[in-house]
């Protein structure tokens, strides 16, 4: 809010710099700058590990274990964007996650019998609920008692941690059903090859339908469009890193004992040599890139994601224009209670237990992956894409160094100093663009 | 004891019928400070009014109430004569009642359209945000205040003063208001912009549209302004035709709250 620089009406020299034509093309070169960052980050651990970094097994890895992180980070720029915080979101895992174990092995079972086909779902829509009437609790004691954010949900972290203790007196609840167990991915969470191709493909007509649909309609207004080259530069991008993933996760084999039953189940003969079954794309993953193409849409596209920009912009401004900032704030931080639900599936699945201790410091990872991932502190700013990326580079630099046999206190040590620069190396940068 | 009572303003529009705004006694105390004190104003149908006086005077606070920013403490709103509560913002729309803020009232981080239609977008079909309307609308609404503005696609962060202040007029004049309150709208506008606004203000009065113009540029006043309501510490020291007084005693009235003859003294004036 500081550096509200009035630009003259009319730039007197038309000089154009990289920015400058980064802007025409509408891309944000911050993006470009997190990929940087990443192809760095990736070639270096490769690099140091003789090659053990970029595997398909250690990618695939990779991006299961940035899944929960991920969702939560989609809720947190929301969050951050309107001038909030949000502490609680570790303990709020814990305590959700605690519940679920709680209904999926203890109720359930002896309501329906173990093993029902529904007791996933209800899991998962319990979970849901769940948090988001936790994060709507929060977001009314913040919005409309006016709170401070940072208090109620600081509150909260110690409350809920504590109440995931309380639900089983500090007891751990295992094991999972067995249909739920795919939400934590692991040979279980695995689609396979083919589904895997199906949601590729699928997911690049996407992106070639949705970019001609947009340009289509600029061109009925009459509005400026992007150079040709741009746009299906863009678009090839996309879609290369859609195929890119699905290669690699289709080229991690399946263990050959989980392969062999596979082909077996279905009435095949295992040959002599063995045979190579690719994991596919793994279920967490998937649920996680769902999310982040909800929230984008629910941002970009829908009211409440431009009142949510508008009241990170100027409060009082989205007052004044009608806008119910009380209850848009309040309705965030319940979305942020219901990502924080699915994140506690992820968890809970992943580990096949339920642990009272599950989340702990996740919201330190979730607030560092927004604001690696260029969301501004001062509110107003993020992206939903920037914010998953974010997620991506302290998870790829937290297994690369576990990877390379860092010792924990000294990982710590590292993802502290990355965090902290990278909010500075965000900050010159914003300021040599305004 | 409201001085400006009903047969005082027969008497300051003869042969004209209900007042599209009286406002009456209106009070607001921010913590003891009397910002408001018992004000009254009205505004006919394709009337300019402009409010005067001190900074501080309460000018923004009285127009806010109107505009459903801050709610009164006591006194009575009316809309084409009917008693009305405004208690919110979008009640004031709802009642044709738009507002160019001095502060503006834009949210940085956002581009122009999307600051004009806040709280009005348009939507599709789908129930999505209609971008490529809104910016086409934006586009023709801005080309009558600023030709030359191209900056659409940028955060209103990254204009100029003027151009912020041609972003705000916009948005009030979009959604065919019936009242128009314009505080301080030429503040940052250079001459060319400032003669623009002017232009547009007496088009929009020929419509019928009734404006409260808000300025501390006694020419601009007398130029575009039927009347003058001049307030000083929250009182009303009287409101006159632009037409019956000369600038230096409507500056009299500002500076030490002497009320001229061919004024209606409020309850602020000086009592001589
Ligand atoms: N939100 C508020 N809280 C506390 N006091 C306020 C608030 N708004 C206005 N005031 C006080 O009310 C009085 C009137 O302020 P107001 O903004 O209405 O003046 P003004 O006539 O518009 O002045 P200017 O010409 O400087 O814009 C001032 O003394 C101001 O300090
Ligand atoms: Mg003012």
């Amino acid at each position: 809010m500081t550096e509200v620089a009035p630009a003259p009406a009319h730039p007197v020299q038309e000089r154009k710099r990289l920015g400058d034509h980064l802007r025409e093309i509408e891309f944000d070169p911050r993006m470009i700058g997190m990929v940087a960052a990443l192809a760095v980050i990736w070639l270096g651990f490769n690099w140091l590990s003789d090659g053990a970094f970029l595997t398909p097994r250690n990618l695939w890895n990779l991006l299961v274990q940035t899944a929960s992180i991920a969702i939560m980070a989609c809720g947190m720029v929301l969050v951050i964007v309107t001038r909030n915080i949000d502490l609680s979101v570790g303990s709020m895992l814990g305590f959700v996650g605690m519940m679920v174990g709680l209904v999926q092995v203890r109720l359930l079972p002896e309501l329906w019998g173990l093993e029902h086909p529904l007791t996933w779902l209800v899991s998962l829509l319990l979970a849901m609920t769940l948090g988001g009437l936790v994060g709507l609790l929060q977001g009314a004691l913040i919005a409309y008692l006016a709170i401070p954010s940072f208090i109620v949900t600081l509150g909260g972290l110690l409350v809920w941690r504590g109440a995931a203790w309380w639900v089983t007196q500090g007891q751990t609840i295992a094991p999972m059903d067995s249909r739920f167990r795919p939400l934590g991915g692991g040979v279980e969470g695995a689609i396979g090859t083919s589904a895997s191709w199906a949601i590729g493909i699928g997911l690049c007509a996407a992106i070639c339908l949705g970019a001609a649909l947009i340009r289509r309609r600029r061109k009925r207004f009459g509005f400026v469009l992007r150079p040709l080259w741009a746009e299906i530069a863009i678009v090839g991008l996309g879609c290369a890193a859609v195929l890119a993933t699905v290669m690699v996760a289709n080229a991690y084999a399946l263990p050959a004992g989980v392969a062999r039953r596979l082909v077996e189940a279905k009435g095949g003969t295992w040959p002599e040599g063995g045979l190579s079954i690719g994991h596919g794309l793994a279920v967490p993953v998937l649920v996680a890139l769902a999310v982040g193409v909800i929230i984008t849409f629910l941002a970009n596209r829908l009211r409440f994601g431009r009142y949510v920009f508008a009241i990170g912009g100027n409060p009082e401004a989205a007052q004044l224009s009608g806008v119910k900032t009380r209850k848009v704030l309040m309705l965030v931080f319940g979305l942020m209670g219901v990502l924080v639900g699915i994140s506690a599936c992820i968890s809970t699945a992943r580990l096949n237990a339920a642990t009272n201790a599950a989340g702990t410091l996740d919201e330190l990872y979730v607030i560092a992956a927004a604001v690696i991932g260029g969301t501004s502190l001062a509110g107003g700013v993020g992206t939903i894409a920037g914010a998953m990326l974010g997620a991506l580079v302290m998870q790829s630099l937290q297994s690369g160094m576990v990877l390379i046999g860092v010792d924990a206190p000294l990982q710590n040590i590292v993802v502290g100093i990355v965090l902290v620069l990278a909010v500075w190396l965000d900050g010159l940068y914003r300021k040599r663009l305004s | 004891m409201s001085i400006a009572e009903p047969a005082d303003i027969a008497a300051t529009h003869p042969g004209q019928d209900t007042p599209l705004i009286e406002m009456r006694d209106i009070s607001i105390a921010f913590g003891g400070i009397k910002a408001v004190d018992g004000a009254s104003v009205d505004l006919m149908p394709g009337e300019v009014v402009g409010l005067l006086g001190h900074n501080g005077a309460g000018k923004s606070t009285l127009i806010k109430i109107l505009s459903g920013a801050y709610k009164a403490d006591a006194g009575t709103i009316r809309v084409n004569g009917e008693e009305v509560t405004v208690s919110s913002p979008r009640d004031a729309k709802r009642h044709g009642i738009e507002t160019i803020y001095q502060t503006l009232a834009l949210a940085d981080n956002v581009d122009a359209a999307a600051n004009i239609f806040l709280g009005r977008e348009l939507l599709t079909g789908w129930g999505t945000l209609d971008d490529a309307t809104m910016e086409a609308e934006t586009r023709k609404v801005m080309s009558r205040l600023n030709p030359h503005f191209r900056r659409f696609k940028e955060p209103v962060k990254a204009l100029s003063g003027g151009q912020r202040q041609s972003v705000a007029i916009a948005r009030a004049i979009y959604f065919n208001a019936r009242v128009l309150i314009m505080d301080e709208p030429t503040a940052a506008l250079g001459p060319a912009e400032t003669k623009q606004v002017a232009e547009l203000t007496l088009q929009l009065k020929k419509q019928g549209i009734g404006i409260f113009l808000i300025s501390h540029d006694l020419h601009d006043v007398f130029d575009l302004a039927d009347r003058v309501t001049v307030m000083k510490n929250g009182k009303v020291v009287g409101t006159a035709r632009t037409a019956d007084v000369t600038q230096d005693e409507v500056l009299g009235m500002i500076i030490s709250g002497k009320c001229p003859p061919a004024a209606v003294a409020g309850p602020g004036a000086l009592r001589s």
